[in-house]
């Protein structure tokens, strides 16, 4: 049977009948219009449906929106006012999206990762960057979560890239 | 444009009420997602006061540039701006993009031109034309300044969009200036001159992209997370069998479940739940009673399909071939012969979004939002299912969550969208495929098997060279009038002899390449890099393979052979220094080399791998040279040369589509894994344009990856690694 639920997300509270079993992905996009959190496998391998439930990443998808109880939910839309979060920063300025679909999933685990661990290892990355991209964006993803935290300059990682081509003189 | 005012008079009452309601909504909740809310229930009428087609300037300098080809993430939009900009010499910091829909395409007749965007031509096919827009642009802009002040226009400079004239001190903008131009007439395109790239500004620089910004913020809304008034979701079931057929299904037992509007029986084949929502319409699927037969194909498994491509490999018969000489006469009468069969299985696309559509179908009208690689194949399957004339309907295109080659020409969710909403006129359906829907109904890339063969004289050079390529052929497929006479080219992509394309780079004594079509009932299509995937790795594999047995360096031999196709070793070269070929390397790692050529651009690779005893291999280096003739983005050629090496190791290492009972066995990534950031080398980059050709940059780099990486592995083992994915052979990717 359907349930009243209380669920506060973003810092507001919201209120919706629905049935306990709903995963929380889909209370948030369908319930609540919240679709910045993505549905990508509905059996919590890829991570684009990760929100924060007490500021820990947890796969959306794969919760009950009953379970969610009192826990604080944060979603992307929730994560900076304005896209000033210094992930969010580090990923624009590196151009780290292709298709962009995974990438508020791997936004939300960057900023969390560097909540824990301000000046995270390689291996620090490579433990908690877990989400899929199909497009490929890895190598990127680690270079703008250093870039966040501090580690190394925009300028720094963009000159890998920018690097104008070589060998062939110009016509 | 008489099609677009129709439409804004059917939707324009429709249009208010929402926007209305997305307000209030919007601040009633305190959330934003009022833009979502609003998202518009007709195509989005082009800017006016166009210069001419592809570029608008509007008063407040603010200059539109109009993109035909579809963004799936490779930065079509941005490449293709940055050519139009550098025609015009406008203010790069004002530019933004707008895209015709193929209903505004076609109301105009076809001036956009061609809207498919596969096989890398999203640049190369339209540089040319997009740039003499550009250019004709500011012809007229300049040219109605220089009416305006009456003066000679040869006096006049702009430098990003201020025209002035310094012998008097008069300045103008393009804004200021613009309605003037627009009356003008546009020069003949014929003599306009370009520029060349060494003069480029804004084109050949690593602009930032034009679309980051809301892909971080969840602003951004994907087809997937379209939200209409009224609108209904549906969840599809095909028969997990391809082929089968529904004999019977009860409604009645979900007729109770919440939101539930109905089933829909696609076809024979296909069936949906409509609901208020897409969760609960997918969980009445789940639970909705049904009954299929399996139609003849329920015993047809991967091993079945191995067996009829095996016994292509030495079928008699008329196949299509490229023959130089007599290989088998030379290859039999060497000093040493070599011989080795490859395969690759069928691999799904998985985008991260998949597969969807929306539909509405509305007084005699027809409109879809789909995320597509081809938007006039969007609008045709559009017309065709509805039976409405193409006039009387549009598409709007929502930029991809991945594409790869699996949201092109088969627009098999339009047709499935198509089949709900005539049974729910006026209400938008939202048609989601789930993740095991999309695995188990993709176009696979195909599976194929090769036979490769050669001979080498005393001196270890190769006297003759023959492959055999079996398997299913997606023109038979998809493109079946492609096909003459049982003879089809294109599964031997990479081993053509026509220059400019996707020729291969070396000249054989004797050569014959042969395409033996062996069609399964499981259906294919093209994928990121097509069949220069599986021909790069059984090219230049068993050239690994062919120099080794002749006692040669792998970079030598390959240069032996490269005499004609200075293209080809310009790559191979720059890759090979680029990746300090021939020094020395720590204890246990290992060198692999690999050349090949797609999509008219030349790729080489170099990968550098220790291999434990467990079969861990570990990528320590992985360097790729590509010559794609102009480099329009540096910064996001890198970019997709990154993201091809990813998805090229994902197919090495893991990826198989199994075929279990005529159906495909891995529906999730638990069973179809991909890449994750901790298996992902860094990718070293050389950029090598030659500037005498235009060649694709999505597409040409992934057929390098997988040759690159398991010669690697045959220097480290000794051993050749001939069949995929490594996994199934005991391999990690660590």
């Amino acid at each position: 049977m359907e349930q009243s639920l209380k669920l506060t997300i973003n810092g507001v509270v919201r209120a919706i009948h629905v049935e306990p079993e709903m995963p929380l992905l889909w209370a948030l996009r369908e319930q609540l219009g919240l679709t910045g959190t993505k549905f990508g496998c509905g059996i919590a391998q890829c991570g684009a449906c990760t929100v924060y439930l007490d500021g820990r990443p947890a796969r959306s998808c794969s919760i009950p929106v009953s379970a969610v109880g009192k826990a604080k939910i944060t979603t992307i839309e929730g994560l900076s006012k304005d896209g000033s979060h210094p992930v969010q920063k580090a990923w624009v300025a590196l151009d780290v999206p292709q298709c962009g679909y995974c990438q508020s999933g791997q936004v939300m685990v960057a900023a969390a990762l560097l909540k824990r661990s301000p000046r995270p290892s390689d291996a620090e990355i490579d433990e908690a960057m877990n989400n899929l991209c199909r497009c490929g964006t890895y190598q990127r993803i680690r270079d703008a979560v250093h870039v966040a935290a501090g580690q190394k300059t925009v300028q720094q990682v963009q000159a890998t890239y920018a690097e104008r081509p070589v060998g062939v003189s110009r016509a | 444009m008489k099609q677009m005012d129709s439409l804004a008079r059917t939707f324009g009452r429709r249009q208010f009420l929402i926007s209305s309601a997305g307000v209030a909504g919007g601040l009633a909740l305190g959330l934003s997602w009022s833009e979502n809310t609003q998202a518009q229930l007709t195509v989005p009428p082009l800017s006016v006061d166009e210069v001419n087609l592809w570029v608008v300037i509007q008063r407040d300098e603010t200059c539109v540039i109009r993109i035909a080809r579809s963004e799936m993430g490779q930065g079509t939009r941005t490449g293709l701006a940055q050519l139009v900009a550098e025609e015009l010499e406008c203010d790069w910091a004002r530019v933004r993009t707008e895209e015709p829909s193929p209903g505004q395409n076609l109301a105009r007749g076809r001036a956009w031109g061609d809207m498919s965007t596969g096989g890398s031509r999203g640049i190369r096919t339209s540089h040319d034309y997009v740039r003499r827009g550009g250019a004709a642009a500011r012809m007229m802009l300049m040219q109605a300044a220089a009416n305006q002040w009456n003066v000679p226009l040869v006096e006049l400079r702009v430098v990003a969009g201020v025209i002035q004239h310094e012998p008097s001190g008069r300045k103008t903008s393009y804004g200021q200036i613009a309605d003037a131009a627009a009356k003008l007439t546009p020069p003949d395109w014929k003599t306009i001159v370009l520029k060349k790239p060494a003069e480029w500004r804004i084109a050949g620089h690593s602009m930032p992209r034009l679309d980051s910004a809301d892909k971080v913020d969840g602003r951004k809304v994907f087809s997937i997370d379209l939200r209409l008034p009224n609108m209904l979701c549906a969840a599809v079931m095909q028969c997990p069998v391809f082929g089968g057929k529904i004999i019977r299904f009860d409604e009645r037992a979900i007729a109770a479940r919440r939101g539930v509007k109905g089933v829909v029986k696609i076809n024979e084949s296909t069936l949906a739940v409509v609901a208020d929502q897409w969760w609960r319409a997918k969980t009445a699927l789940a639970a909705l009673p049904m009954e299929w037969d399996w139609g003849p194909n329920a015993q047809v498994s991967s091993q079945s399909i191995a067996e009829s491509l095996r016994e292509g490999l030495s079928a008699e018969g008329d196949f299509w071939q490229r023959k130089e000489g007599d290989a088998p006469a030379a290859i039999a009468a060497s000093a040493k012969q070599l011989e080795a069969i490859y395969s690759s299985p069928f691999l799904a696309h998985a985008t991260m979004e998949p597969m969807n559509c929306t539909v509405l179908i509305e007084g005699g009208r027809a409109q879809a939002w789909v995320p597509t690689q081809n938007a006039e194949a969007s609008i045709a399957a559009l017309s065709e299912a509805t039976g409405f004339p193409l006039g009387q309907c549009d598409v709007q295109k929502m930029d991809l969550g991945g594409g790869f080659g699996r949201r092109g020409g088969t627009q098999d969710y339009i047709h499935q969208a198509v089949a709900v909403a005539q049974k729910f006129p006026g209400q938008p359906i939202k048609l989601i495929w789930s993740r095991e829907e999309d695995m188990g109904h993709d176009f696979y890339r195909p599976t194929s098997m090769a036979k490769l063969s050669a001979g080498l004289d005393s001196n270890g050079n190769l006297t003759g060279f023959q492959v055999r390529v079996s398997g299913p052929s997606i023109n038979a497929y998809l493109t079946p009038a492609a096909i003459k006479n049982n003879k089809d080219t294109r599964q031997l992509q990479g081993f053509w002899a026509e220059a400019g394309d996707a020729q291969l780079g070396y000249t054989f004594p004797a050569l014959l390449t042969e395409y033996v079509m062996r069609n399964s009932h499981v259906p294919v299509g093209p994928w990121r890099g097509v069949n220069t995937n599986q021909n790069g790795i059984y090219m230049e594999c068993f050239i690994e393979e062919c120099a080794r047995a002749a006692g040669r360096d792998s970079l030598e031999f390959r240069r032996s052979l490269m005499g004609k196709h200075p293209k080809h070793l310009g790559v191979l070269n720059a890759v090979a220094q680029k990746a300090d070929w021939g020094k020395p390397l720590p204890a246990g790692v290992y060198r692999g080399l690999a050349q090949f050529m797609g999509y008219a651009s030349y790729s080489a690779a170099v990968a550098e791998v220790s291999v434990s005893s467990k079969g861990e291999v570990k990528i320590h280096r992985i360097v790729f040279a590509l010559d794609c003739g102009h480099v329009v983005n540096p910064a996001q050629v890198r970019a997709q040369i990154e993201g091809g090496a990813v998805m090229g190791l994902s197919a090495v290492f893991n990826g198989e589509s199994t075929v279990d009972q005529g159906r495909i066995k891995e529906l999730n990534f638990d069973t179809y894994p991909i890449l994750k950031l901790k298996e992902t080398p860094r990718v070293e980059t050389v950029l090598v344009p030659s500037f005498d050709f235009w060649g694709g940059v999505g597409e040409p780099t992934i057929c390098v990856v997988g040759p690159a990486v398991l010669n690697a592995i045959f220097a480290a083992t000794g051993k050749p690694q001939r069949n995929l994915p490594l996994r199934k052979f005991g391999f990690t990717l660590v």
